[in-house]
Parts: C-alpha cells; structure tokens; sequence
C-alpha cells in the first residue's frame, strides 16, 4: 500500500485524535485574544507550566488506568500522603533532601501495592478500591502530619518544582540553553520523524507528500522554539518541565510500541479475548496500578515543593482534573482507547482555560461551571465520533 | 390480492453512499411461514426494519401494504400497534427482571401507573402455556436457558396481539432440540393464524417449515420460491453425505429429521436457495480434500473438569482423544455437553477447576497452566464467540493479528510496528479478508471477515494444534466456504485441526474422524466413511451407562 495521503485524509482519519488538536489551538488562540495577550507573556508561560505540571504527570498514569478499563480517584490522596512523607522525613526528621524523595516515591509504591492487590488479584472493581483508597489516604495523610502544615522544604527539594536551569551558557538578556533544549528537541523530532519516514517506506507503507511532511515538521519546530524563546526571555528552563518532557517520552514509548502497552489496549478493548490470547492480565493490572502510585508520589514530590509545604488537605479534587485531562484528550468511557499525548493536551487545555480565566478574573465558581461543561462536550463529541464511525459501516 | 396479508413494493433505500435495497419486493400470504434467505449484508435486516418503522417512512421509496391497507410506520410502536412484531438475534430482555416483567416491558398491566402484580403473573402463566414454556412467572430471565429466553420473547409478542411475527436468525445460538421445539411452536402459531416471516442461515431449517422462501442478494430480490411446489431445476444432484443419510441405517426417533417432501425434493430447493444466495452453482459446500495423515500431534488421557462454581459438577469426564498431523477431527455434541468447556479448559485451564487428566503433544506430557502456555506448546483456540472472547472491535485489524504473538513482532519487548504492519498485511491477503487496510477497525468488518482476522491470530502463533470451536457461526454462506478452505490448507501443511461444530453436516464435510460428545463423555468415534447425521446424533444423545459417580 505504498503510496501518498493528503490533508484531508490525515485529518479524518482520526477525528477523534487530531479533533483535540484542533480544539488545543481554537482554546489557546481564544484565550490569548480574552487576555490581550498576556496568556502568552514569558512570565505566565513558566507560570502554567509550573502549576499544571503535576496534573499533568497524573494524567499520564490516569490515562492508562483508564485505556485498561479502571479508574482511579484515589491519586489526589496519594499526592497529598506522599508529599507528607517527604515533609515527614525531610523537615521533622531533618535527613537530606533526597532521603524524602525515595521515602515518597517508596510510598507511592507501597500504595500502588496495596491497590493493585485488591483490583488486580483480589478482582474488586477499581472504582470501590480507589474510593476506599481516597478515604484511606487522606486520613493517613493527616495522621501522618498530626493534621498540621510541615514547612518548609530545604532549598534543593524546593527546586524540583521552582528551580530554572538557567545561567548556564549565559545569554545577553535572554538564556542560551534554553534555547539549545528547544533547538535539540526540534532537531531530535525531526530526526525521529524522517526516521519513522524512511522506515515506512521501507517497509513499503503510505507516507504523506513530502512537502506536507516538512509543514508538519516546520510547524512544530516553530511552536517548539517559539515557546523556548518566551521561557529564555523569563526565568530560563522550568526543571520540571524536563522532567514532565521526559516523562511524557517514556510513557509514550512505552504505551505505543511495548508488549506492556499494547497489553493495556487490548484488556480494556476486550479483557475476555486479551487473556485468551495469553495476556497476562493480573501482572498487567497489578503493574499498572503500581505505576500510577509511583506518578502519583512523582505529582507529590511536585506538588509539596511548589507550595514549599505538606498540607493535610493537598491535592483535593486532582483525580477528577486527571480524570478530566484523560477523557478530554480522547480516552473512551469504556477503555480501550487513549494516548499519553491525547491526555496531555486534554490536561493543557484544562491548564490554559483555568490559567486564562484567572488572568480574567473570573471567579472560581463560574470557573468550574466552564471546566465541567468542556467535560461534558469532549466526551459527548467522543460519543458522537464514534457513532459516526458505526452508521459509516 | 386479499389473500396476502403483507406487500412490500419496490422497497428503495438508500444510505450515504451505498444502495442496502433496491426495488425489493416481498409479498408474504395469510398464515404462511414465509423465509428470507440471504448473505450477511444482502439487506434482510434493513427491510425488516423498513417493515417495523425502525426506518421511518420517508426515509425509503415504495410501499407497504399491510392486510390491504396502505401503511406508512414512522416507529416500531405503530408498526406494533398493527400487530407487526419483530424478535431480534440478539433477545432484547432483562436478565434480573422476572419472565412475566419482561413478557409486559413497555406494556405493563396497570392501572393509572400501577402495576397490576396478580393480572400479570396470571396473564403471563397463560402466555407461557401457549408458548410450551414450564417456569414460572416470577423466575428472573437470566436463570433461563437461551431456548427458554426464545420462548419468552415470542410469549412477548403474543402479548401484543401479534398478526405477524419476524423471526431473526431464531435458533442461531439454541440446540438442535431446542431449535426442534421452537419451530413446531411456529408451525402451532401458524395453525392459530399468526403469519411469521422467518430468517435464518439454516437451510435446512428453511426447508422444513417455510412454505415460501424469498431469496434476497446485493439489496435486490431474486426470486421467491414455493417450498411445495416442484424444485423445479438441477434435477441431476449428487448425493452427497450432508443431506442424504444411509438408507439402510435404522431410523431413530428423535433426530430432527427434514419433513415435508422427500429429502431429494427439500436437497434440491436448498441448493437453488443457495445458488439464488451466492449468485453462483455450489455444487459442493465442501471443498475437496486428500487427507495425508501423520503422526499424532495431541492427545488428552482421562481428562476431568468440574464447574468452577459448582464444583459437585462434573462437566467433562474421562475425555481421552488424539488428533494426528494433516488430520480435521470433529468433536459433536449437542450444547451444554461439554464440547468448549473440553476445549478451554485444555487451552491454558481457560474453564472449569480441579481439571485432571493428562496432555501429550508428539507423545510428550505436557503441563499447561495458562493460556501463555498453551501457546508455547503450539496450541491455538479460536473462540465459539469471536466478539466476546476473541476481537478487540475497537482496534484495527493489525493489532487483533499480532495479539497472540505479539513477541514475534517485538523483540526485547519493543513493538516493531513496521514489521507488524507487514506480518498483518500478509495475512490479509493470504487469507483474503477483505478492508482497505489493516489499519481498519475490526468492528466494520463482516462476520466472516472477522473470523479470518481470528485465525489469522492463531495462524501466526505457528500453532501445531488448531482447536476451532464453531468456526463458521454466524457467517455467510460464500465466507463459510472459504474458512473451510483455510481448514484444508492448514490440514494439508500438516497442522493437526480439532474443530467442534453442532452443524452436523459440516462435521460430516469436512472432518477426516469425529469424536460425539454426550455429558461430558466421549461417547463414540467415527471416521469420516462410517459417519452419518443420524448415527452422530445417536452417539451425541445417548445416556451414560453408570448413573451419576463422581
């Protein structure tokens, strides 16, 4: 089937998947337009990043649980226990910095363990499980830190979430290696996308015109440096969206192209036939629900060192906007279908609407109305893509 | 024409893109039992549902007239306010909801909004004694055996005063001897004056209780036939062991055996239904084949399996059997005899618990304790149910084939989706599913296409024993033909095939040895020169000699 396809083809495809890119542009480019432009200043820029940044860890470990057919509201506890442990160990018992991440990230584990355990092998519904789990977590949470704020971090835990790598080249009033980054990620995707490219051919698969391959390549490249030049213009390069970049990478690889991922997508395509095609589906679930413990003490460690503090209250309600960031990004209702970089956008376009709608100040109640109506509408048009697809048949 | 109670004239009906009927005409007599016949995606279903409103007038050219009078259905409730009533393949009933609760859902018996209890149970007991149903009314659906959950949808339709009845594909999921039951409840419904429009893939079936059969292909009628008036044409037709038993082998009573006509006369009408069908001579449903058999491949020995809920229960006892290279043997036996729980339970303990008994594979024992397992020993299981246990219909073609062996494709654990994409391609040309790509989703294919999507799965896991478990249910006669092609090929290449089936005449066509499966007990086994229909289905009812002994 070698052979070209054009736009329309490479749009219609996957309504469904290039839709939400398409919805991420309409809500940057009106929410720009709604602030007169300050959406898009440096300042907020490394702003948005700073403040979503854990949300958008959680949605990647979400949209997993979700393509495999679970759910899992129990992640807002868990960063809130997590970051408590952290606090525990690093402010109350005084140890170094990095003894409170292993200590976090071990929790999270243990957490992880602990549902899997009972989803997995014990085969109660994940909803039951992390429901209980949410309760369990936050009353740990506030056992642990004897229902009192600890506070504040040593200066290198704070980093994890404030800290810039900047400075480091130097720069005349802007930073030189923040630009490097954005230059090295806009020449590794378009080394991996010519590579993807030739190996198509090879294989003797459709491509698209090459001409419409060097748009696609040059308009990412200019999102890419455009956005690294308004981060160099501010405080330089966020850790944590290394971090979040590196992240997104891995569980993307790992989604798309391991026996593990594509385990995923066939259980919660049809758990039936996935064991009957020797899945391994208790290890596949156990492991799935340990890693979402492990995101979740990730988005902990973030989250206590961005507010420089455990709180008995953190990370309340952050499941439903994981939740939310997975389904908006085009993950089924029923499982089966769902990206990491679909939940990500699902998650930006929650960031850049409560972002945009602060600068506006809007008051937070109106703000949730929005967010829940652009819920409701992502799925129904889930509902209807696929309704589309049936009577096309 | 008084005498018709329904005329569909000219039916036209267009979706975007594609024409599903075009000038179809039906005319269907008083009180006869009247068949559709066709491939799946001839437009059987859309003219039913243009009949039942499901399409609303309007949204299709010609006209309906039913018992004389000029009707226009813009929902299902007019078309049943008339007394049209369609019973779908797939029942529309709620399991936890009691027999008599869904024989009035939609049409309680109530009184300004509350429900009569005492006036329903009564009038359902009354309903379910016309339909031969002997439950009670307060049982839940669900506690039903299929045959029964049938009975329950026609008892249903009773309720609504029904004129005329659409059966669609009514005995594909029931057993012979339910199947037997609820045809002569059609023939009883006919002597009561109940017209019944029947459709159905069994032309056996058809043969013996149509009166009329119309032959439907590509959304146009082909010709409608009187069962029983003369066959009219190809009065040279082979005998061949399908349709024509052993005239000397004794008679038993209860194998549903065709009436109405001589089996040369109902032989000849299915075969001009057949041609009518596929558009093409089908001088054989079975392709030729020379058995070379070799070694044996796969042997169970003594092999046990219990319920997994209820353990007291015995659901295969002391199965011994083999299957050789290059060999199809068949496993008959009725349903609820044990033929998949045998099978699922030798993938990979797939079924049942306390399973004992032994596996040899080239006369080796094996262990198999999970379906991983079964692979590694080159085992491959195609479902019974290929959308419940075997397809992702939400991915595309290329990930339901790598599934099984999904490591051939990934080394080290990471997915070469180039070569994947190849591997599915092969397959989709070798065994000729047909869609634009194998980027397509499963879930738009047809039935036969997604069951080469099946076998390809297993083709690619290079198994040495392929268990096939009804292979061709559900699928159309021209797909039929072409899985059983794939069966030889595979045989042939020296795979040894062990297929179950409750279609006698295809264990007869294609299997080389037939083991009957009765209780869970192998009660005989035949090779394929001294199997018949009659003496099968002898083997497949019998009573086991010891009574009960754990």
């Amino acid at each position: 089937m070698a052979g070209t396809s054009n736009i329309a083809e490479l749009f219609t495809r996957n309504l469904r998947q290039s839709g939400i890119y398409i919805a991420f542009v309409f809500i940057v480019l009106l929410f720009t337009a709604l602030t007169g432009g300050t959406l898009l200043s440096p300042g907020n820029l490394t702003n948005l990043v700073l403040q979503y940044s854990y949300i958008l860890i959680l949605a990647i470990g979400m949209v997993m649980i979700i393509v495999a057919g679970h759910i899992d509201l129990s992640v807002g506890s868990v960063v809130a226990l997590t970051g408590a442990v952290a606090a525990v160990v690093v402010i109350r018992e005084g140890l170094p910095w990095w003894v409170g991440i292993i200590a976090a990230l071990a929790t999270g584990a243990l957490v992880g363990i602990w549902q899997g355990f009972w989803v997995a092998i014990v085969g109660i519904p994940a909803f039951i499980v992390t429901l209980a789990g949410m309760l369990i977590f936050r009353g740990l949470t506030m056992q642990t830190l004897d229902n009192v704020s600890l506070s504040p971090f040593p200066s290198e835990y704070q980093q994890i979430a404030g800290g810039f790598l900047n400075g480091l080249l130097g720069g005349p009033g802007y930073d030189v290696f923040t630009l490097l980054i954005g230059v090295l990620a806009v020449l590794g995707f378009a080394v991996q996308q010519w590579r993807v490219r030739m190996r198509k051919l090879e294989y003797s698969q459709s491509v698209e015109s090459l001409w419409l391959f060097a748009v696609k390549v040059l308009l990412v490249a200019a999102v890419i440096l455009a956005f690294a030049w308004r981060l160099a213009n501010a405080r330089g390069m966020p850790i944590v969206l290394i971090l979040l970049a590196a992240l997104v990478l891995i569980y993307g690889f790992v989604t798309q192209r391991t026996v593990f991922g594509r385990h995923i997508y066939a259980m919660g395509g049809n758990l039936q036939a996935a064991k009957l095609s020797g899945v391994k589906t208790t290890r596949v679930n156990f492991l799935l629900f340990v890693n979402m413990g492990v995101l979740a003490a990730v988005a902990g460690i973030v989250y206590s060192a961005r507010s420089n503090s455990a709180q008995p209250g953190a990370g309340y309600m952050f499941e439903l906007d994981a939740i939310a960031a997975a389904f908006i990004g085009g993950a089924a209702v029923t499982g089966g279908v769902g990206k990491v970089q679909g939940a990500i956008i699902g998650g930006l376009i929650m960031a850049v609407m409560s972002n945009g709608m602060q600068i506006m100040g809007i008051d937070q109640s109106t703000q949730n109305v929005v967010r829940g109506v652009v819920l409701v509408l992502a799925v129904a048009f889930d509902v209807w893509s696929k309704k589309r697809v049936a009577t096309e048949k | 024409m008084s005498d018709h109670i329904l005329e569909m004239r000219s039916i036209t009906k267009r979706f975007p893109g594609v024409v599903a009927l075009s000038e179809v005409t039906l005319s269907v007599r008083r009180g006869e039992i009247h068949a559709i016949c066709g491939e799946n995606g001839a437009g059987k279903s859309t003219l039913m549902k243009v009949l039942s409103g499901v399409h609303p007038s309007g949204s299709y050219e010609g006209e309906i007239h039913f018992d004389g009078d000029h009707v226009s259905f813009s929902s299902i409730n007019e078309s049943e306010a008339k007394g049209i009533v369609i019973i779908h393949q797939e029942l529309a009933l709620v399991p936890h909801l009691s027999v008599a609760e869904n024989i009035f859902l939609g049409n309680e018996q109530s009184v300004a909004g509350v429900i009569n209890w005492h006036e329903s149970n009564a009038r359902a007991a009354q309903l379910m004694r016309r339909v031969g149903l002997a439950e009670n009314p307060i049982t839940p659906v669900g506690h039903l055996g299929v045959g029964k959950q049938q009975l329950v949808e026609i008892a249903k339709a009773l309720s609504k005063n029904v004129r005329l009845l659409i059966l669609d594909e009514p005995t594909a999921a029931l057993n012979d001897d339910d199947s037997e039951h609820l045809l002569s409840l059609i023939r009883e419904l006919r002597e009561e004056g109940v017209t019944c429009i029947i459709i159905s893939h069994k032309l056996g079936e058809i043969a013996s209780i149509a009166d009329s059969t119309t032959v439907i292909r590509d959304g146009a009628t082909i010709e409608t036939i009187d069962m029983h008036a003369d066959a009219g044409t190809s009065p040279a037709v082979s005998p061949d062991a399908a349709t024509h038993p052993d005239a000397d082998r004794p008679h038993i009573g209860e194998a549903p055996v065709v009436v109405g006509g001589s089996q040369q006369h109902s032989a000849a009408l299915t075969r001009r239904i057949i041609r009518g069908m596929v558009g093409r001579d089908m001088a054989n449903m079975y392709p030729e084949r020379e058995a070379e058999i070799g070694e044996e491949v796969f042997r169970i020995q003594d092999w046990q399996v219990r319920h997994p809920t209820q353990p007291d229960r015995m659901v295969v006892r002391d199965a011994s059997l083999n299957v050789r290279a290059g060999e199809v043997v068949g496993i008959a036996g009725l349903m609820g005899a044990g033929r998949t729980e045998l099978a699922m339970s030798v993938f990979g303990r797939s079924y049942g618990r306390d399973i004992r008994g032994t596996v040899h594979m080239h006369g080796r024992p094996v262990k198999i304790r999970s379906v991983a397992e079964a692979i590694r020993h080159g085992i491959a299981y195609v479902s019974e149910d290929r959308k419940r246990y075997g397809l992702n219909l939400i991915q595309d073609i290329r990930h339901n084939i790598t599934a099984a062996a999904l490591n051939k494709v990934a080394p080290r654990g990471f997915i070469n989706t180039h070569e994947e994409i190849t591997v599915a391609e092969r397959y989709r040309e070798s065994l000729n599913i047909k869609a634009p790509t194998v980027m397509s989703l499963v879930g738009q294919l047809s039935g036969g296409n997604q069951q080469k999507v099946v076998l390809s799965r297993w083709l690619y896991t290079e198994p040495e024993l392929l268990i096939l478990d009804e292979p061709t249910r559900g699928i159309d006669v021209g797909a039929k033909y072409e899985i059983y092609s794939i069966i030889n090929q595979l045989a042939a290449s020296g795979k040894a095939i062990l297929m179950i089936s409750s279609e006698l005449p295809e264990v007869l066509g294609i299997c080389d040895r037939v083991y009957t499966l009765a209780e869970g007990r192998i009660t005989g086994e035949l090779s394929a020169a001294e199997a018949d229909q009659e003496r099968l289905m002898e083997l497949m009812t019998a009573e086991p000699e010891t009574a009960e002994g754990n």
